[in-house]
């Protein structure tokens, strides 16, 4: 508490030393220019607020030029100018008021209205206010939000007529927190209520601050204002809390769907096929060199790099399947331990090799720009989307896949051979060529991670170490053999990752769910979804 | 028992004697001949030496569970690296106030983090004896708690083999952080001695050098007990038909999981011999590569005979300490294609080499057969 109100102390310190000079009041800007030779450095700040009081198209210049140091005015009869220098040296001289070049004046007749840093600060700010009125609502919604977290920044006349005037929603929206805090301010109970009100189901993060400054505030505000602040903020704090476990889900589904990629693969290789390969993190990093290579090939094209890469990355990681599953696996069938040996050995060499190819660093792989970027739903909850583009790609591959097993002839060989190996061959299904194509289907579809994995982390011979246990464990915990189950298994294990990761750390995150995986495996062997049936041992 | 009539024919004999022969040859070596006699073994060489025991240690513990009962552990570095912890953990506080920060009672990596007091788990960690009680406590509860849930459950073959990754890959990401008080990253290094004996005199490493033979010579003749006794049998029958084995009427799981405390154990221990020698102990041997890589020793070796742990942890550490000095690159393809030409080709890995080529050699002229016999 009393750290919070030290903290209180300083802000309003601050606040009051940055508080405004009293703004002058000016007629109209003629008059309130024909003011600006008289001035010095302690009287500009006023006349300047007083400026930026009126209405006046011809402000924004005056305020940009006085920054450059580029108004002057006439030592005779003190009209003033804008000095601007050329590039050949010579100096174009413009009448403020009327905007018309004077050819008749020396630059000798004149003196420059003087300014120094803290004035420029101030011209700057004043500048930001100015925002507010300008034509594009991106910049007036800008200009306005920064305004939020010092209302009394804004005068009650220029708020009130940008009020009237304002057609964006979301501008208008900011405006009326704005007036909403201004009418809070007041030491009147009754417009304090009206403005908590408005202030019910705000998101901004200044209107929080300015309810949590006042509610400490025992002495400003009466006790049933009090306790209508907490009110307001007990349901601010609600929905922002809403906004955090929304966003929680997100970053849990986008892991999730990193996950699922990584081991969608291996659900088909080891869930369908039960050959333990060791050597899927090198698909999922063949994938991402892939994708590094694509770049490398058709610099002109980075837009469309990921686009070539996808099947590009198939066709490598499945073909290097295919020829592993015919030159080792598929003598080492029903040995799941030498399988495991074996596959090892595999990845060191696939490892190695790109080592030895591509250099032990870390290549770099560029994002296009329509994978950057964000969406910005509310102030505290937005989804960037390169993310997004992931939850959904890697949907896409998990059903493209489910429906490939499910409606396609090879799809219902690969199910059949996976079942009863004898009774599949007795019904003419070659075994041998169903087994290397299986193979190859689930290495491509590694591959295809790579590619996903490649926007996301460090493109390195280690890349798909990282991937392996991880994805050995979604199959496993979702139930081997069961595409659905490695779907909800590796959803649900990035969404506890991410809600784990405030309490504990990422790192602490990781570890717990490895091991409440562990007990889990423990408790029930078979995962999520066990099969049933006479196959199951 | 019935031992065979010749003095040297079983391999309990053949490998207690050669360790014994070669002991006594590097200590004669390496205190009595001229350092430039060709003859002359270097400190260096014997605390290398000692390096690879341990690791043959580690082999023989990993094929007493996966030879002799089928578990493929693949987290054995995890029980090594405990073993190594706990020893480096008495080797920091026997630094005393020698550290860079010159604190008498914190190491230097707990000042550095700005600590004011040791954590519970370092209380008497400066005792010698408790430092041999948690070399055989910690990996040994871990097994015993790890086991006995998993074997219980009846998990077995490739879901124990990733669940064991999966515990040694957590116990990675663990010690990595600086909050669980081992060091971090850096792990714990700079030791200084041990029982007041200087780290890096001849003396002490010679010294570690022989306690390390003894180890592996008597954890041998141990494991070549367990293996030969009634309780052996059983644990060959779980191997080769867990539930056959079950309906007979053995608890199967409670062998299984002393069997993998035992192991764990013997890891342990190698891992505390290991740490001295070296003089350095980090999180990196929790990582899963390493566990994969004592596996790949015995595998090589030939499983299921101890003995053949033993040569496969020498022959494959020897290769790699040559290779990674003359062909840094060449390491990893040349250990990637052992591991797929031992498993598709060997079988029963090097020791098994020779009676293979002695049957095919029987095979092809069976005359020679009657001859020999």
């Amino acid at each position: 508490m009393t750290l919070i109100k030290a903290l209180l102390k300083l802000t309003l310190i601050s606040v009051s030393l940055s508080a405004p000079l009293k703004a002058a009041e000016f007629e109209n800007f003629e008059s309130a220019v024909s003011e600006l030779p008289q001035t010095d450095f302690k009287t500009l700040p006023a006349l300047l607020e007083g400026i930026a009081e009126l209405d006046d198209p011809r402000i924004s210049a005056l305020l940009k030029h006085l920054s450059d140091g580029e108004v002057y005015f006439l030592k005779s009869d003190k009209k003033v100018f804008y000095v601007v220098d050329q590039a050949d040296g010579s100096a174009q001289i413009v009448d403020v008021l009327s905007g018309d070049k004077v050819a008749d004046i020396e630059k000798k007749q004149l003196n420059k209205v003087k300014t120094n840093n803290s004035i420029r600060k101030g011209i700057g700010q004043l500048q930001a206010q100015l925002n507010i009125n300008h034509p594009d609502p991106d910049i007036r919604l800008t200009a306005a939000r920064e305004m939020l977290a010092d209302v009394s920044r804004m005068s009650d006349k220029r708020l009130k007529s940008r009020l009237d005037k304002e057609s964006d929603g979301d501008v208008l929206e900011v405006l009326t927190l704005i007036s909403a805090l201004k009418q809070f301010t007041q030491d009147d109970t009754e417009s304090q209520f009206a403005a908590l009100e408005q202030l019910d189901s705000t998101l901004e993060p200044d209107v929080r601050q300015v309810l949590i400054t006042a509610s400490l505030d025992t002495e400003n505000y009466a006790p049933e204002v009090l306790a209508k602040i907490k009110d307001t903020m007990a349901s601010i704090d609600n929905q922002r809390n809403l906004y955090s476990y929304a966003e929680n889900i997100f970053f849990g589904l986008s892991l999730g769907s990193v996950l699922l990629l990584a081991a969608i693969g291996l659900a088909i290789t080891f869930g369908v096929m039960g050959v333990i390969n060791m050597a899927h993190g090198e698909m999922i990093m063949l994938g991402a060199y892939t994708t590094y290579v694509i770049q490398q090939w058709f610099p002109n094209l980075i837009e469309y790099s990921l686009l070539i890469a996808v099947p590009a990355a198939f066709i490598v990681s499945g073909t290097v399947g295919i020829i592993i599953e015919r030159s080792v696996i598929q003598f080492l069938k029903g040995r799941p331990l030498e399988t495991l040996l074996a596959t090892f050995g595999v990845s060191l060499i696939l490892q190695q090799l790109v080592r030895t190819v591509f250099s032990p660093l870390n290549r770099q792989v560029i994002a296009p720009e329509w994978m950057s970027g964000s969406w910005q739903i509310n102030p505290v909850f937005s989804v960037t989307f390169n993310r997004l583009y992931i939850i959904v790609f890697s949907l896409v591959v998990f059903f493209m896949l489910l429906i490939f097993l499910k409606k396609s002839a090879l799809g219902l060989h690969v199910r059949a051979v996976a079942q009863n190996r004898d009774m599949a061959r007795a019904l003419s299904i070659r075994s041998n060529w169903v087994d290397a194509a299986t193979f190859g289907l689930g290495s491509g579809i590694a591959g295809i991670a790579g590619v996903v994995l490649s926007q996301l982390t460090n493109v390195g011979p280690n890349l798909g170490q990282a991937y392996i246990i991880d994805s050995f464990l979604v199959v496993v915990f979702g139930g081997v053999g069961n595409l659905w189950g490695t779907l909800v298994s590796a959803m649900t294990l990035g969404v506890l990752n991410k809600f784990l990761e405030p309490l504990t750390g990422p790192v602490m995150a990781t570890i717990i769910v490895l091991v409440g995986l562990v007990f889990f495996i423990q408790k029930r062997p078979m995962g999520l979804f066990p099969q049933k049936g006479r196959a199951v041992e | 028992m019935n031992y065979p009539i010749s003095k040297f024919s079983s391999p309990l004999q053949r490998v207690t004697g050669l360790l014994f022969v070669m002991t006594l040859y590097v200590v004669i070596a390496n205190t009595f001949f001229a350092p430039d006699s060709f003859w002359h073994v270097s400190d260096y060489s014997v605390t290398l030496l000692g390096k690879y025991l341990c690791y043959a240690l580690l082999a023989l513990s990993v094929d007493l569970v996966w030879g002799y009962c089928g578990i493929l552990s693949l987290g054995h570095g995890a029980f090594f690296a405990l073993g190594g912890y706990a020893m480096g953990m008495y080797l920091m506080r026997q630094i005393g106030d020698r550290g860079v920060y010159g604190n008498p009672d914190l190491p230097d990596f707990m000042v550095f983090l700005s600590w004011d007091s040791l954590p519970w788990f370092w209380m008497g960690s400066d005792s010698f004896v408790w430092m041999i009680v948690m070399v055989v406590l910690a990996p040994g509860l871990l097994a015993y708690v790890f086991g006995a849930m998993a074997f219980r459950s009846r998990v077995s073959g490739v879901y124990l083999s990733i669940m064991t990754q999966a515990m040694t890959y957590a116990l990675l990401l663990a010690f990595y952080r600086n909050e669980m008080g081992f060091g971090g990253n850096n792990g714990l290094t700079d030791f200084k001695d041990i029982l007041g004996f200087s780290l890096q005199s001849g003396g002490t490493r010679l010294s570690l050098f022989v306690l390390t033979t003894l180890f592996l010579g008597l954890a041998y003749f141990i494991c070549h007990r367990i293996v030969n006794a009634k309780a052996g049998k059983v644990v060959m029958a779980i191997r080769d038909a867990e539930s056959r084995t079950r309906f007979v009427g053995y608890n199967t799981a409670s062998y299984k999981v002393w069997l993998f405390t035992f192991s764990a154990v013997l890891a342990g221990i190698a891992g505390a011999l290991y740490v001295p020698q070296v003089g350095i102990i980090n999180p990196g041997e929790f990582s899963p590569i390493n566990s994969i890589e004592m596996v790949i020793w015995v595998a090589i070796g030939g499983r299921g005979t101890l003995y053949g742990a033993i040569v496969g942890a020498l022959v494959v550490s020897y290769a790699k300490t040559r290779f990674t000095a003359i062909m840094p690159e060449a390491w990893l393809f040349a250990l990637g294609g052992l591991f797929v030409l031992v498993t598709l080709l060997l079988p029963k890995g090097l020791v098994g080499l020779w009676p293979q080529v002695k049957a095919s050699f029987l095979q092809r002229w069976p005359s020679n057969k009657e001859k020999t016999l």
